[in-house]
């Protein structure tokens, strides 16, 4: 069985960008659609990206994220330049957001983004600071 | 309930539905939210979202987690940029001039259950 990762998405994020934000994860939906992974992992997925996506977009300076998939399992890497979490633990917790109240009218800043990528999530490494900002590193089990 | 229901029991103006073939599409359940996180964490599959949100990003959240046809509520008109969206990926859009609550009640007196709140099974 082959354990080496083949890359199937990298795509720049920008900042503060409400109207392309979410693409890289409609685009790596319809890719894992086509390598026929199974709808209910495709659907997590997407969840979990687009949550990452949308903190890139409304939390950071920019940022990009990359997929890569073996036969075993799917590996999503969100980076961004800053400016960082400030607290990690409070990040996780449900209902905690740092979001402006512009934020919240769109609909965004429920303080569920970490929780709910943690929630899908088989592994999560989250890595921040101030002078490199925020990484995200998720893994999906595609085999059991 | 078939689409065609819903679109009578609201009073709905069409923004916009692919053909008119749509009417027949099956409505099982339903979620009326305003906040899109919400509607990622506690959602499982559906058909149809009520929000008072009208931006583009409603309709990437729904194409995130499955969901055919957005009514949005209190006769808000969503973005050009929405429109746009919907219409590339194919998910319908619909107003009601009735409010989050009272719309949700209408369908939901008329037949349409809740959603179910299970999570998506991990492996874990």
């Amino acid at each position: 069985m082959s354990l080496q990762k083949q890359q199937i998405l990298n795509k720049e994020i920008e900042s503060f960008d409400f109207q392309s934000g979410g693409e890289a994860s409609s685009d790596l939906k319809n890719i894992l659609r086509k390598l026929g992974v199974p709808s209910a992992i495709v659907r997590k997925t997407a969840i979990i990206t687009y949550e990452l996506e949308m903190n890139v977009v409304i939390h950071s300076l920019g940022g990009e994220i990359t997929a890569l998939i073996s036969e075993d399992e799917l590996e999503i890497r969100v980076d961004d330049s800053g400016p960082g979490i400030e607290d990690l633990d409070k990040a996780f917790t449900a209902g905690f957001s740092t979001a402006s109240d512009e934020i919240r009218e769109m609909g965004f800043g429920a303080g569920m983004g970490l929780v709910n990528v943690k929630r899908y999530a088989d592994q999560i490494d989250v890595k921040s600071s101030k002078d490199d900002g925020t990484h995200v590193k998720v893994i999906i089990n595609l085999a059991n | 309930m078939k689409l065609k229901t819903v679109k009578s029991l609201l009073n709905t103006d069409t923004i916009f539905e692919a053909s008119a073939e749509k009417d027949d599409l099956e409505v099982k359940n339903a979620c009326g939210a305003d906040l899109m996180s919400d509607v990622l964490a506690f959602s499982n599959e559906k058909t149809l979202l009520l929000t008072g949100l009208t931006n583009p990003q409603v309709v990437r959240t729904a194409e995130m987690v499955g969901i055919q046809v957005i009514i949005f509520v209190r006769g808000k008109d969503p973005q050009i940029e929405t429109i746009s969206l919907a219409n590339q990926l194919n998910i319908f859009l619909y107003s009601t001039d009735k409010p989050l609550f009272e719309a949700c009640g209408l369908l939901y007196k008329n037949g349409i259950g809740p959603e179910e709140m299970n999570f998506i099974e991990t492996s874990k």
